[in-house]
């Protein structure tokens, strides 16, 4: 492949190349559908001579972060890639390696945990890993997944953030959609991303310690520390994205508003379903319907402020998740978007629409549906259900 | 005690071999080895089954460091001629 | 051409399907569209129908479904048409390229179908010339005939950088022949 060009890559393509072009020093991983094709790239450019990095197979998830961690601890650019199960069985190294305040970045492959046995999409895994101290940012599509995961290690590795970052992206949907995808040469990646500069690594002449006891008078103290500077990662994150958007003439934002201007309703989006959201937005626009849309893209740290801001003006915010987040107010989106518009004083209705649930496909069709039902509750200035589930059969849900 | 913005960096020890500077001498509780040096062969067995590293080693003959001796006994019984004896110290106190 | 151009392809696994609908993403690419080249996920079993899908767009394309009311249908295994409703949703004035012995007429009376019905028997040309009855290259000959989607010699292009040597070569064959040879 030549860079500097438009290639046809699908997204897992897309993460491999630009990881290649990041020049990890060491990667490891352990295959997982719908990862597989990335890790299978990364190997092949490694075994080709293509990349200068230690590619550790390792024999589980678990082992390939704790090798990660061990490998960023000495100071090395590093990488991993997972899904589902694999996500779930890397779980208590995921604490691990945020609280170290380790720059690994991780490619993650959206994709259902069992049971029943599903390797479709949604976004159980990483949603359910929300609280493990990363820096999540989810894509809508092949070139998103590039260019973010370029920018996962600049962000990752800035001293004034150092947290490990996951870059996530719709299995199959994405992750086995071939695309057009615009690539930077090699040396536009370097000017971009220099080596990183690590603060405490591993080093014999100079001893630290990472990972030891940290007892109930010095835990707090430690943890809001984290506290703070992943909070503090919002404005850092930001400015990285505007500097690639200088350079590289893209339009990145950590939340995109779309026909929001004089929208009644918003849906809030994250992901690929995006992208088909958009085409919904269009329809209802045709119709005269004041639908707008609102596409999360950095969901950790949540952008408190800047969600504040682009939904004070809707009456209603249909907020689409990918997962459920069991007995709870539908997903974890929902239920934080709602969180974090509490305080407003006129604030929108917020109303969860849980959808694409082990890889059922959304349609625009289904967005409409949502649409409508968010154009009612603004009528009526009532919310009667705190979530649906759409895209499923029986009473009760919006399907099918 | 420090505050969040004065720990150290993700609560890392930046300070390499500062557990030298921990008391674990004051876990001793009930009592403390005593060495004979008239009956001291210099074997060193003792120094080596020292899980604190208490016994100090010197050009030819060992000490005991009581700053980080736990008093567990391990040197008394291990030692094969006797030198080291456990004294009580509920006494002392 | 349309604003966008959506094609279904139908075949059973280990035939290519989702390679044929690369492909033509691929050469759609070559020629500055945009494109979409996704499978029916998940479904990659020998002899299992599959379901592969290629939008061509001249303006971004955002919708991330899969393909409900195709412009081409495109069936790789004539089998499969018993197995599954590879008319559903077709454009009435959209196409259906077949492989299969049946003249267009013929297969068409079958079908539920307004649109316009191509045949080939894309079997005998791979089994003549690449000794397998792999048909996902000359079907895409047939297709660049009838819909001149795009054009044939962006399907050679992509075929070339896809495979290496005398496989290259001998696809490319079959995309040609299958292009002559596409009943319209």
């Amino acid at each position: 492949m030549v860079a500097g060009m438009v290639l046809a890559l699908n997204g897992d393509e897309a993460a491999a190349y630009a990881v290649k072009q990041c020049k990890p020093d060491v990667i490891a991983a352990y295959p997982i559908t719908p990862q597989t094709i990335i890790v299978e790239r990364l190997s092949e450019f490694v075994a080709d001579g293509e990349l200068d990095a230690e590619f550790i197979s390792a024999e589980s998830e678990h082992s390939a972060l704790s090798a990660c961690i061990g490998a960023s601890a000495m100071g090395a650019r590093t990488y991993t890639a997972t899904a589902s199960q694999g996500l779930a069985l890397m779980y208590e190294m995921l604490f691990v390696a945020s609280s170290f305040r380790l720059p690994i970045v991780m490619s993650v492959a959206n994709r259902a945990l069992n049971s029943p046995l599903n390797i479709w999409n949604d976004m159980s895994d990483t949603m359910g890993a929300r609280d493990c101290g990363w820096i999540q940012i989810y894509n809508e599509n092949a070139q998103e997944v590039y260019d973010f995961t370029i920018q996962a290690f600049r962000i990752a590795e800035d001293h004034g953030v150092l947290l490990p970052v996951m870059v996530c992206h719709d299995g199959f949907i994405v992750s086995h959609s071939t695309e057009g995808v615009e690539t930077l040469s090699d040396s536009e990646v370097d000017s971009f991303l220099p080596p990183r500069d690590p603060v405490y690594p591993l080093d014999v002449e100079r001893p630290v310690t990472i990972g030891c006891v940290g007892v109930p008078e010095y835990y707090p103290e430690i943890k809001y520390q984290q506290e703070v500077a992943t909070k503090k990662s919002i404005s850092k994150i930001k400015e990285i994205m505007n500097e690639f958007n200088e350079d590289f003439g893209r339009n990145y934002g950590i939340i995109e508003e779309y026909r929001m201007e004089d929208a009644e309703v918003a849906i809030l989006t994250i992901g690929s379903a995006s992208g088909t959201a958009k085409d919904a937005v269009d329809e209802m626009r045709t119709e005269g319907k004041p639908v707008g849309l609102l596409k999360l893209r950095l969901f950790r740290p949540l952008p408190v402020k800047d969600l504040r801001k682009a939904l004070s003006d809707v009456k209603v915010v249909g907020v689409v998740d990918r997962h459920i987040s069991f007995g709870a107010l539908g997903g974890a989106l929902n239920m934080e978007v709602r969180a974090a518009l509490y305080e407003m004083k006129d604030r929108p209705h917020v109303m969860g629409f849980p959808t694409g649930l082990g890889g059922r496909d959304i349609r625009v069709e289904h967005f409409i549906k949502i649409a409508d039902e968010l154009l009612k509750i603004a009528e009526r200035d009532m919310l009667e259900e705190d979530y649906r589930v759409v895209g499923c059969r029986g009473p009760g849900c919006i399907g099918p | 005690m420090k505050t969040w913005d004065e720990v150290p960096f993700a609560g890392y020890i930046l300070e390499p071999g500062n557990a030298e500077s921990y008391k674990t001498g004051d876990w001793r509780s009930r009592q403390k080895p005593v060495l004979s040096q008239e009956k001291c062969t210099f074997c060193l067995l003792c120094w080596i089954y020292c899980p604190d590293g208490a016994i100090v080693r010197k050009e030819d003959a060992v000490e005991i460091d009581y700053y980080h001796c736990k008093g567990c006994g391990i040197c008394s019984y291990e030692c094969p001629s006797g030198a080291i004896r456990m004294k009580s110290e509920l006494e002392e106190t | 051409m349309r604003e966008m151009v959506e094609v279904r392809f139908h075949g059973r696994g280990g035939q290519g399907v989702v390679t044929a609908s690369r492909l033509l993403a691929e050469a759609a690419l070559l020629e500055g569209k945009r494109v979409q080249g996704f499978p029916a996920f998940g479904a990659e079993r020998e002899g299992a129908p599959i379901r592969a899908f290629t939008r061509i767009s001249s303006n971004p394309i955002r919708v991330r479904s899969q393909i409900y009311t195709p412009d081409v249908v495109v069936v790789l295994d004539p089998t499969v048409i018993r197995a599954e409703k590879v008319t559903e949703g077709l454009k009435d004035d959209g196409w259906l390229i077949a492989n299969t012995t049946k003249e267009p007429e013929e297969l068409k009376a079958g079908l539920a179908t307004k649109a316009k019905v191509v045949t080939v028997d894309a079997t005998r040309i791979a089994l003549e010339l690449l000794g397998a009855p792999r048909v996902n290259t000359p079907i895409l000959g047939t297709l660049v005939k009838a819909t001149q989607l795009v054009k044939l010699d962006s399907v050679i292009k992509v075929v070339k950088s896809t495979f290496s040597g005398r496989l290259a070569e001998v696809n490319i064959k079959a995309v040609e022949r299958a292009y002559h040879e596409a009943k319209i």
